[in-house]
């Protein structure tokens, strides 16, 4: 401490002074690490979220080009460190305690380490504080002390706290590292630019620079840069852990950070020389973060140093730097021997957090001694720099009474490893505490997401009342718009019934008001079961028109469902005393009755006529069925309107279909003629207009059935070309084989993927396949047969 | 006589202001439902998983109010018994494995080539983790997904899977130390080496 200094120096309670062992590494100043070929730079090399990738493999990426944007608020991007190809992004070894991996960035160095632009700013003060943390944040500038806080969310002020302190930690507490030293005896000039660039941005009233006393050539070196400003280079007794954060700050102010606070809590904000030193050549050379100093020590290494390296560089490459002997390294650990951990794979590259890499023999670092049991001596107590009582915590952590753990201020654990240290018995204490520690977070973040979900689940269940209850009551209205159709429906029908029962002239109830004698109903019943035992008849005989019996039972048939009609209709006839306006059922005189079984006969006539023709009618037996139909359509126009049709026709319709029917006749007479006569060509002029006839009738039946006014249930579109027998057998046979084919291929592939055995389904395939080409050929046969008939 | 006639008139007249007090009291500080279920509902995993044989959590912890054995959900496991135990100061069971074994969190996965886009995975799922529309691929909310397994069975595809949580450099866990073998002093050096 200078006379010019009036800075009190506090002290800390505990702290340790273990064996430094900082001078091995200081004899090289700090040298620049070899460009390696390829680098490796993680997404996330820092507390917070991880970076989101911006290039894609196969890009040219320049030195200093953003590769990996910032994802949030605590999260920074992250930039190539040398110029080169993307060649891989993907998982890959990662420097943590873990040793799982990372996902990273893999660029192939081209060798040229050729910068993108750069925008250096010339005056800083000039900027607003803002602007500079956004450049500072853009930089990707995270704590290079070993936390790795993000610094832009560090230095973002809140509204409510002035800082008015701020302090620069060059203390470098733990022994072995000497990045910072370093840092500060050959950077000095830059450290400062450093420090009044974060000047600019928090307007501090007071800067302190603490410095241990056990590197005089650093503070030296600051003090001569620092000159007449306005900051004051602090030095202090050399101590472990008066490096920490809170540490620092109570031994620089006396002032102890609130338990679960933040220096910023008491206007303060504390900042790592090696950060500093990023700032200055984020802003004042416009370079953001892609390189770092790192102490390369311990003594399976023959030329320990500090060196400036690529992020991203490969552990192995930098070791190899400094002269591994490989058979010599027993644990490599990053960081110090305080509060390092061991590094499981000598891949994995240079972080942002990386401020030491010590590899050391088996003398050096020796695996810890067993554990032995808690004596309760208190030396652990008594070297907690933050005045905690490791020995309870010990044994809360033991039985895993996490509330205990909270009680015990365990989260103001720094993990200095002060208290394994001096730990008679040996006991991995800090190993206990972050365990619990990481325990307790994990059992947080679950806590928190079964809160999350519960609410997502209630949410859920109220979505779903609300959408139950809309449709509950979409239901109910449409229940009532129903139930008041029909009440005005019915209020109409009673209505007329009350004016058609007011009319004199009918004693029975009027047959639209459904009203039928039970005499009436017994008669209908009767008519509608000959009907329908008639239809069957019918029906068996188109399937079976041979068999002599139905057809003398169809006649008969037909008489009684006549008779059963006729009675019906004579009965509907009596009960309605009114011949002048007949209903549709209701035609009760004997002539139209008549007319009516005459052209039922004719039609059954045709129909039988039809049928004996096939599909290939004789020239006499097509002008037999032309003759009939005449007789029949006679028949039916003789039939009084109001009788003749019970169901209603479309006269356009049936027109259509008529002409259809007869265009198609022509054009297969025709067809005929000219098979018999090849080469006529009046024929063939002819065949070509009736196939044009027959098109456009088409055309019109189609146009006809689509304007008819009758529902479609009532019209028969398809007329159905007669099936023969023998075709249909022949046909049933074929698809038959056909299926019997398909499986016994299935069968056959079963076998085979089963590994079963092949030559039964082989066999089966193959008797199926024969008795397919039988089928097959039998039905080509009688086909030429027809053709040629 | 006046002063016995007195004290019953005040004790009388002290009753009955304090009943008045208790009886405001009842009706201004009445307490809504049973604020147990609450509490234990607080400690439940909140997977909705239904293994207990409840459709939901909330719907279990009421019937932990009401006598129900305390060891049905596999989810929470050993440390969520262990929870209910101390919170109802009851005795901590093993957990009943008629309902399932203690897993580690896991996370359904939906591959998504196979996806038909049905949507009953959607309906299904009780936090509403699932995002997708009908003939449209879904996706599984990693950060949403309970592991409740509901998803799985609704799939006429199978293409859900449900994998165990992958363990990151983020959500890894420091290990505690090994318990210490019972070495005394002088045997130190030989158990380091």
């Amino acid at each position: 401490m200078t006379a010019a200094t009036p800075i009190r120096i506090w002290d800390i309670p505990g702290g340790i002074h273990p064996a430094e062992n900082k001078t091995q590494s200081l004899g090289h100043g700090i040298e620049i690490a070899p460009l390696p070929a390829l680098l490796t730079v993680p997404l996330q090399q820092h507390l917070g979220g991880r970076a989101e990738p911006c290039v894609s493999v196969g890009d040219t990426v320049l030195k200093g080009q953003i590769i990996a944007e910032a994802s949030s608020m605590v999260s920074c991007p992250v930039h190539a460190p040398t110029s080169g190809t993307v060649t891989a992004i993907g998982p890959a070894p990662y420097p943590h305690a873990s040793g799982l991996e990372e996902w990273a960035i893999h660029i192939e160095a081209d060798g040229d380490d050729r910068w993108c632009e750069l925008q250096p700013v010339t005056d800083f003060r000039a900027l607003e504080p803002v602007t500079l943390l956004e450049l500072i944040r853009q930089a990707g500038i995270s704590g290079l002390g070993g936390a790795g806080f993000p610094t832009a969310v560090k230095l973002k002020a809140r509204p409510e706290q002035k800082i008015h302190t701020l302090i620069i930690n060059g203390t470098e507490c733990e022994p072995y590292i000497t990045a910072d030293d370093s840092a500060m005896r050959y950077r000095a000039p830059e450290i400062i630019a450093g420090i009044e660039i974060l000047m600019h941005v928090l307007q501090p009233e007071q800067v302190l620079i603490g410095i241990e006393d056990n590197k005089p050539e650093a503070a030296q070196a600051m003090r001569a840069a620092v000159g007449e400003r306005a900051m004051q280079v602090v030095v202090f007794p050399t101590k472990y852990p008066s490096g920490g954060e809170k540490q620092l700050i109570q031994i620089l102010t006396g002032k102890e950070v609130p338990s679960g606070g933040l220096p910023a809590d008491l206007g303060m904000v504390c900042q790592n020389v090696g950060t500093l030193l990023a700032i200055h050549d984020a802003v004042v050379l416009g370079q953001p973060l892609i390189k770092r100093i790192t102490t390369l020590t311990g003594e399976a290494l023959s030329h320990p140093t500090n060196v400036e390296a690529l992020i991203g560089t490969p552990i192995r490459e930098l070791l190899d730097f400094a002269g591994l002997q490989p058979d010599k390294l027993f644990r490599l650990v990053m960081g110090g021997p305080m509060m390092g951990f061991t590094l499981q794979s000598l891949d994995a590259p240079l972080v942002k957090t990386t401020n030491c890499l010590l590899a050391g023999t088996r003398d050096e670092l020796p695996p810890p001694p067993p554990a032995q049991p808690c004596i309760r001596c208190g030396l652990c107590a008594e070297a907690c720099p933050a005045s905690l009582l490791p020995q309870q915590l010990h044994f809360f952590a033991l039985g895993k009474d996490y509330d205990q753990l909270k009680r015990q201020h365990l989260f103001d654990c720094i993990e200095c490893g002060a208290c394994s240290y001096v730990c008679p018995s040996s006991i991995p204490l800090v190993q206990y505490y972050r365990a619990a520690k990481s325990d307790i977070r994990a059992l947080d973040l679950q806590q928190h997401k079964a809160d999350h979900s519960r609410q997502r689940f209630e949410h859920r269940q109220e979505r779903l009342q609300r959408e139950a209850e809309q449709k509950e009551r979409d239901r109910l209205a449409r229940a009532e718009k129903a139930a008041r159709i029909k009440a005005a429906k019915e209020a109409e029908a009673a209505k007329q019934a009350e004016s058609g029962a007011g009319t004199p002239t009918s004693d029975a109830p009027a047959p639209k008001a459904g009203g039928l004698s039970p005499e009436q109903k017994q008669l209908k019943i009767a008519a509608a079961t000959a009907q329908m035992a008639l239809k069957k008849a019918q029906k068996q005989l188109v399937a079976n028109p041979d068999n002599a019996e139905l057809q003398a039972q169809i006649p008969q048939l037909e008489q009684a469902a006549r008779q059963a009609q006729e009675a019906f209709d004579q009965a509907q006839g009596e009960s309605s005393n009114q011949p002048a306006a007949p209903a549709p059922q209701a035609g009760g005189d004997d002539e139209t009755k008549k007319l009516k079984i005459e052209a039922a006969m004719l039609r059954a006539a045709l129909k039988k006529a039809e049928r004996s023709a096939g599909d290939s009618p004789s020239e006499e037996q097509q002008a037999e069925i032309a003759k009939l139909r005449e007789q029949v359509e006679a028949a039916d126009a003789r039939i009084p309107a109001s009788t003749t049709t019970k169901k209603p026709v479309d006269e356009k319709l049936k027109q259509a279909k008529l002409d259809l029917a007869m265009a198609r006749a022509a054009l297969k007479k025709t067809e005929r003629a000219l098979s018999e006569n090849p080469e006529d060509a009046d024929l063939q002029a002819q065949l070509a207009n009736q196939q044009q006839a027959c098109q456009s009738a088409e055309t019109a039946l189609h146009e006809a059935e689509n304007n008819s006014p009758i529902p479609p249930p009532q019209r028969q579109l398809v007329d159905k070309k007669p099936v023969d027998e023998q075709l249909r057998a022949l046909k049933t046979s074929m698809a038959t084989c056909k299926a019997d084919f398909k499986r016994a291929e299935r069968e056959l592939k079963d076998a085979e993927q089963a590994g079963g055995d092949t030559v039964a389904a082989q066999q089966h395939l193959d008797t199926a396949r024969a008795a397919l080409d039988v089928a097959a050929k039998a039905f080509a046969d009688y086909m030429a047969s027809k053709e040629t008939n | 006589m006046s002063m016995i006639i007195t004290a019953v008139l005040v004790l009388l007249g002290l009753a009955l202001i304090f009943g008045a007090v208790l009886g405001f009291a009842a009706v201004r500080f009445k307490v809504d439902g049973d604020p147990i279920v609450d509490q234990i509902n607080d400690l439940l995993p909140q997977t909705q998983c239904g293994q207990c044989g409840h459709p939901g959590c909330r719907p279990y912890a009421e019937g932990i109010a009401n006598g129900e054995p305390i060891n049905k959900c596999p989810p929470g496991g050993e440390s969520t018994i262990q929870a209910l135990a101390d919170l109802l100061d009851v005795e901590a069971l093993p957990l009943d494995a008629e309902h399932g074994e203690e897993k580690p969190r896991m996370v359904a996965y939906i591959r998504e080539a196979e996806c038909i886009g049905c949507t009953k995975c959607i309906q299904a799922c009780p936090v509403d983790a699932i995002l997708g529309a009908a003939k449209q691929m879904h996706t599984v909310i990693t950060d949403e997904c309970t592991g409740c397994d509901l998803c799985v069975e609704p799939c006429p595809v199978d293409c859900i899977d449900m994998l165990p949580l992958p363990t990151t450099p983020q959500n890894w866990k420091w290990d505690f130390p090994l318990p210490s073998t019972a070495l005394i002093a002088t045997d130190a050096s030989r158990g380091a080496a």
